[in-house]
C-alpha cells in the first residue's frame, strides 16, 4: 500500500495538525471507511518519520473529535458514525471561514463588509454559471 | 526495572572554564529524547557522563538500570554510542570494522547491516582513509545501529550529512521506535531534526538544563502574538510573556507560558490581539538562549 501521507516543512502548522488533517481527508473522501482499522500510533510515526508523541497527540484529538476510536491493546479504527464524512467537510468549511475572518481582521475589514463580499462572490459565480448555460 | 532508560539526579561536574550544574534528566523507555543547546552548553559532557566516560563529582546516574560509572562494563552491551570523533582504523575497510564489531557483540544483525550499507550508499570493501566526512559518520552509525542496542546515544548524528543522508539517518532512528523497549538520546544543532523525531526535548545552556519536557507540551507553551495598541493604550505586563518588541502602535510579544486568557487580558488593556502564531523549535531555541543570556548579565 502506498503511503501518501506527506508532512510539509513549509506548512506553518504543527505536525500533529497536519496529520489530523490528512486523516480527516481520508475519512471524508471515503478511502478510510467506518470501523476500518488504521495504522497504530507507532507504525504511523515510523512511516512518517516523526515522533510517537506527535502521532499520539493527533490520534487523541481525533478521538476527542469523534473521528477515530482507540482501544487499549486493540489499535485504532475509524469511528462508526453515520454522516461522519459530511461532518468532516462541515468542519473543513468552518476552518476556512475562520481563516477568512482572521485575514479580514488583519486587513482591518469589518465583519459586515466581509459578509457583503461573500455575497458578491456568490453572485459573481451565479452570473458566470448563467453564462455557461 | 523501572521505566526509565536514563536517569540523572543532581549531577555536577566542574572544569576550569565550565561547570555542569545540578543536572536532572529522565529519558523514559521507548522514547526519543532530543538534546539541544548552543555550542559549549554541556551536551557532550552530559552524554559522556551518562556513558560513564567521564565521572561526575556529585549526583547519581543510572542507565538501563545500571549505576554509572561503576557498572559501565555491564551497561555497555546494551548501549550504542556514536559521535563525530569515534576512532575508526584508517587503514582498515568498513567490512573489517563490521566483522570486528560482530565478533564482540552477539546481537549483531548481519542482514540489517547489509540493508544499511545499501541505504547509506556505503561500500564495505572501502578503506576508512578514503571516506568523506559524511561517509565516516554513516559508517559509525551503521556499526552502532546493526548491534540493535536497547539504548542509542548519538552525539550530533546528522551534522555534516547531505540532505539525502540526513533523511536516511532520521528514518533509521525513527524505525528503532517500532520496538517499544528501545530508546534514543541524541544531541543536535539541527532543530528541525529534533522537532521532527523527538518525543521529549531537553534544552541545555551554560551547563544548566533550562527545560526538559514532552515535545508537544513544549511547543504548545510558546507562541508569538501580534498586537495592535489602540490610541493611548499602554502594553500591560503579563506573566508568561518573555519578550516584547514594539514600534509605534504595533507590537510582537513572545510567550513561553502561553494561556488562552492572555488575549482577554490584552483586550481589556486596549490592546488588540491580531494573531497568535505557533513557533518553530528554531525560533524557540533562539528566544530561549537570548533570554537566558540576559538573565545571566543582569
Amino acid at each position: 500500500m502506498g503511503n501518501a501521507f506527506v508532512i510539509s516543512q513549509s506548512d506553518k502548522r504543527p505536525i500533529y495538525l497536519q496529520i489530523m488533517e490528512q486523516i480527516r481527508q481520508r475519512v471524508a473522501v471515503g478511502d478510510w471507511t467506518e470501523g476500518q482499522a488504521i495504522p497504530s500510533i507507532r507504525q504511523l510515526a515510523v512511516d512518517l518519520q516523526v515522533s510517537v508523541i506527535t502521532v499520539k497527540r493527533a490520534y487523541l484529538e481525533l478521538e476527542r473529535d469523534g473521528v477515530i476510536v482507540t482501544q487499549q491493546g486493540r489499535g485504532s479504527r475509524v469511528a462508526s458514525n453515520p454522516g461522519l464524512g459530511m461532518r468532516l467537510q462541515q468542519q473543513e468549511l468552518e476552518e476556512h471561514l475562520e481563516q477568512a475572518l482572521r485575514l479580514a481582521d488583519m486587513l482591518g475589514i469589518r465583519h459586515k463588509d466581509l459578509e457583503a463580499r461573500l455575497r458578491e462572490t456568490g453572485e459573481r459565480r451565479m452570473e458566470k454559471e448563467g453564462e455557461q448555460v | 526495572m523501572n521505566d526509565l532508560a536514563i536517569e540523572l539526579k543532581g549531577v555536577s561536574k566542574r572544569y576550569p572554564y565550565f561547570a555542569l550544574d545540578n543536572i536532572h534528566l529522565e529519558v523514559p523507555r521507548g522514547q526519543i529524547m532530543g538534546l539541544i543547546g548552543p555550542n559549549g552548553a554541556g551536551k557532550s559532557t552530559t552524554i559522556r557522563i551518562l556513558l560513564g566516560l567521564v565521572r561526575q563529582e556529585r549526583g547519581e546516574v543510572r542507565v538501563l538500570g545500571h549505576r554509572m560509572p561503576s557498572e559501565q562494563v555491564a551497561a555497555k552491551w546494551d548501549i550504542g554510542f556514536a559521535s563525530d570523533d569515534m576512532g575508526l582504523y584508517e587503514g582498515m575497510t568498513l567490512a573489517w570494522h563490521m566483522n570486528f564489531v560482530r565478533s564482540i557483540y552477539p546481537n549483531w544483525d548481519a542482514p540489517y547491516a547489509q540493508l544499511l550499507l545499501k541505504r547509506f550508499g556505503l561500500r564495505a570493501e572501502q578503506k576508512i582513509k578514503g571516506l568523506s566526512h559524511g561517509q565516516r559518520v554513516k559508517s559509525t552509525l551503521l556499526l552502532v545501529l546493526a548491534r540493535r542496542p536497547r539504548l542509542l546515544v548519538l552525539d550530533e548524528p546528522t551534522t555534516g550529512l547531505d540532505p539525502v543522508a540526513r533523511h536516511e539517518v532520521l528514518r533509521e532512528l525513527t524505525a528503532v521506535m517500532t520496538d517499544e523497549g528501545r530508546s534514543v538520546l541524541f544531541s543536535s544543532h539541527n532543530t528541525q531534526d529534533v522537532e521532527q523525531i523527538s518525543d521529549r526535548i531537553t534544552f541545555i545552556d551554560r551547563g544548566r538544563i533550562i527545560d526538559s519536557l514532552d515535545k508537544e507540551a513544549y511547543l504548545d507553551r510558546w507562541r508569538r502574538l501580534r498586537l495592535e495598541l489602540l490610541p493611548g493604550a499602554v502594553l500591560p505586563f503579563l506573566p508568561g510573556i518573555i519578550g516584547i518588541r514594539q514600534e509605534g502602535r504595533l507590537a510582537v510579544a513572545t510567550a513561553n507560558a502561553f494561556a488562552a486568557d492572555m488575549a482577554n487580558a490584552y483586550e481589556s488593556a486596549g490592546v488588540r490581539v491580531k494573531s497568535v502564531e505557533a513557533m518553530t523549535l528554531e525560533e524557540i531555541f533562539v528566544a530561549n538562549v537570548e533570554r537566558s543570556r540576559e538573565e545571566v548579565e543582569v
